[in-house]
């Protein structure tokens, strides 16, 4: 049989869809939106509150792993819609998306360092 | 004479024939706003690191009316990612507990039921943070 990367990134494609299922919408709202609309005051988002949640080494791997499986799901359902539209370059399609992915990943894991 | 392999033309607005292949469309350009997301996050991370005032200003202008269209824009594609993953959930992922298969209605309302949780637990953390 034909060796093929096709489940690595179809599995990083599903986590990726049911983790952001899960989280995307709430913390988008929290983030870009509670505060502004006056459900939460600035001082819930402080830069000592956020700083104190996500540079805890838990909050960094969470962090890291969701902006990967996020980048992951993105970049292979782009691939697929891609082709869906009718551009039958699939190789250069592939090499485009995944390279996004992986370029954000290797920011996001240098970012949880920096902080 | 040589032979190629006939690929049927199809006009790349194929999707705006039929309502659920609209929905379809939809459905898959929400990774597009889910990559976005993930570049605020990424973005939003760096800025943390680099201390409180260029936070600050990631926050100012997250929160700045085209932030705030950003925003709802994510919000809303995300919802309709959400909705449509977890109802196909169950087709991509069947159940079965001995001989049994889990009835796809339960596998859905667990999801949403979970979708629930995250959401008011999230909620209620950012509020406690203060």
């Amino acid at each position: 049989m034909a060796r093929s990367n096709k489940p690595i990134v179809w599995s990083l494609f599903a986590a990726g869809g049911t983790v952001t299922a899960f989280i995307v919408p709430v913390l988008i709202f929290v983030l870009g939106l509670a505060v502004p609309f006056g459900l939460l005051s600035p001082d819930d988002l402080s830069y000592a509150k956020v700083y104190g949640v996500i540079a805890h080494p838990l909050g960094r791997l969470i962090m890291f792993g969701l902006i990967m499986l996020s980048l992951w799901h993105a970049a292979h359902r782009s691939r697929t819609t891609v082709h869906d539209l009718g551009i039958r370059n699939d190789h250069v399609t592939a090499i485009i998306c995944y390279c996004v992915a992986g370029l954000g990943t290797v920011l996001a894991g240098v970012s949880m360092f920096l902080l | 004479m040589t032979h190629q392999p006939y690929v049927r033309p199809m006009p790349a607005s194929w999707w705006m024939r039929q309502g659920r292949y609209m929905r379809y469309m939809i459905r898959e350009v929400t990774c597009l706003f889910i990559g976005l997301h993930a570049f605020v996050l990424l973005i939003g991370t760096y800025r943390l690191s680099q201390g409180r005032e260029a936070f600050e200003a990631f926050l100012t202008a997250l929160w700045s009316p085209a932030g705030q269209l950003m925003s709802t824009a994510i919000l809303v594609m995300a919802v309709i990612h959400s909705v449509t993953w977890f109802n196909l959930t169950p087709k991509a992922m069947p159940v079965w507990i001995g001989d049994k298969q889990v009835p796809d209605w339960v596998i859905v309302a667990a999801h949403y039921g979970g979708w629930a949780v995250v959401s008011i637990v999230v909620l209620i953390l950012a509020g406690r943070l203060s």
